[in-house]
C-alpha cells in the first residue's frame, strides 16, 4: 500500500478518538445539570469543578486528533 | 489553488539573526509574543493610571482581572498561595491574549507552537518541583505515596510517579491541540466560502453556509480561548497546592 494511502487511513482511524471525548463531555455537563436541578443552591459552587471536567475531557480527545497530524505531517 | 490550513502555524523570520550556528531571528512568533506581552502591559498601566476609589469601566476591568486570578488562586490555595500571584496572573495574561490574538484574520497564534505551551508548562512544573523540595525537602517525595495498604503501594507508587510526569505533556499538549484545533477549523471552513464563492453561479450563495459557520465557530473559538486559559492558570494552582500542602485535607 501506498505511504500516502497509509497516512491518510490512520489519521481517520485516530480521530475515532473524538468520539470518547464527545461522550465524557456530555456525561460532565449531564451530571452537572443533574445536581444542579435537584439543588439550584450548590451550583454555582460547582462552576469550576464544571469547566475543569469540560477541559480535561476535552484534553483526552484532543491527543487522538494530535497523534493524527503527527501521522499526516511526519 | 490549493488553499493549506496549516499555513497559518508557520513560523517565518521577519528580521534574520544568526548567532554562531543558532538562528536567533526575530520571527513572526517573536512579534506577536511581545504584542501579547505589550498590550497586557499598557492595558494594565494606563486602566490603572487614575486610581479611582469608585473605578471606571477600563479599571473595573483591570479590577475583575486581578480579583478574578485572585480569587482562584485563594480557592485552591489558601493565603500562602499569594505568594505566586504574579506567576499565576502573567501566565494567565500571556496565555489568554494569546490564544485570543490569534482569532484575527492575518494573526499568528502564539500558543499553537507546542514549544511555547511545553516551555510554559515547563516553567510550572519546575516551580512545583522546586518549591515541594524547597518546603519539604525530601518529604516532598511523600506526595507520591498516598494512604493505602502497603500490599496496594507497590502498584501505586509507580503510577502516582508517572501520572505526575505525564503533568508534563497533558497541560502543554491540552492547550496546543485546543488552539491547533480551533484556528485550523476556522481556516478550513474559510477555504470552503472560497471554493464555493469560485464555483459556477447556481453554487456562489450556498457560500454563505460555511460563513455562518465561521461566525459560531469563531464565538466557540473566543469561548475556548478563555476557557483553556483559565484551565492552565488553574491546574497551575492545583499543581502548587500539591507542592505547598502535600496531602492534608482542607
Amino acid at each position: 500500500m501506498d505511504l500516502h494511502a497509509a497516512k491518510m487511513i490512520g489519521a481517520g482511524l485516530a480521530c475515532i478518538a473524538l468520539a470518547g471525548a464527545g461522550n465524557g463531555i456530555g456525561i460532565v455537563f449531564g451530571s452537572y445539570l443533574q445536581g444542579a436541578l435537584r439543588n439550584p443552591g450548590a451550583a454555582s459552587s460547582q462552576t469550576t469543578n464544571l469547566l475543569l471536567g469540560f477541559a480535561l475531557c476535552e484534553a483526552t480527545g484532543l491527543y487522538g486528533l494530535v497523534i493524527a497530524l503527527i501521522i499526516l505531517f511526519t | 489553488m490549493a488553499m493549506n490550513p496549516m499555513e497559518q502555524f508557520e513560523v517565518k523570520p521577519i528580521v534574520p539573526l544568526h548567532i554562531g550556528p543558532y538562528d536567533v531571528s526575530f520571527t513572526n512568533q517573536s512579534l506577536f509574543m511581545c504584542l501579547v506581552v505589550a498590550l497586557v502591559t499598557l492595558f494594565l498601566t494606563v486602566a490603572m493610571s487614575r486610581r479611582r476609589l469608585v473605578p471606571s469601566r477600563t479599571q473595573s476591568m483591570a479590577e475583575i482581572s486581578y480579583e478574578f486570578v485572585a480569587n482562584m488562586i485563594d480557592s485552591t490555595m489558601g493565603d500562602e498561595g499569594l505568594v505566586f500571584f504574579p506567576f499565576i496572573f502573567a501566565i494567565f495574561m500571556f496565555v489568554l491574549l494569546s490564544n485570543f490574538l490569534g482569532l484575527f484574520p492575518g494573526a499568528f497564534t502564539v500558543t499553537s507552537q507546542i514549544v511555547v505551551t511545553f516551555a510554559l508548562t515547563a516553567f510550572v512544573m519546575l516551580t512545583v518541583v522546586v518549591v515541594g523540595f524547597a518546603r519539604h525537602g525530601l518529604g516532598f517525595l511523600k506526595l507520591f505515596v498516598p494512604k493505602a495498604p502497603f500490599i496496594l503501594l507497590i502498584l501505586l507508587v509507580p503510577i502516582e510517579i508517572i501520572s505526575f510526569l505525564t503533568r508534563l505533556v497533558s497541560l502543554s499538549v491540552r492547550l496546543f491541540a485546543n488552539m491547533l484545533a480551533g484556528h485550523t477549523m476556522l481556516a478550513v471552513f474559510a477555504s470552503f466560502v472560497v471554493a464555493l464563492g469560485a464555483a459556477g453561479v447556481f453554487l456562489k450563495p450556498l457560500a454563505i453556509a460555511p460563513m455562518l459557520m465561521i461566525v459560531f465557530i469563531g464565538a466557540l473559538e473566543m469561548l475556548v480561548a478563555f476557557l483553556q486559559a483559565y484551565v492552565f492558570a488553574i491546574l497551575t494552582c492545583i499543581y502548587l497546592n500539591e507542592a505547598l500542602h502535600l496531602h492534608e485535607q482542607h
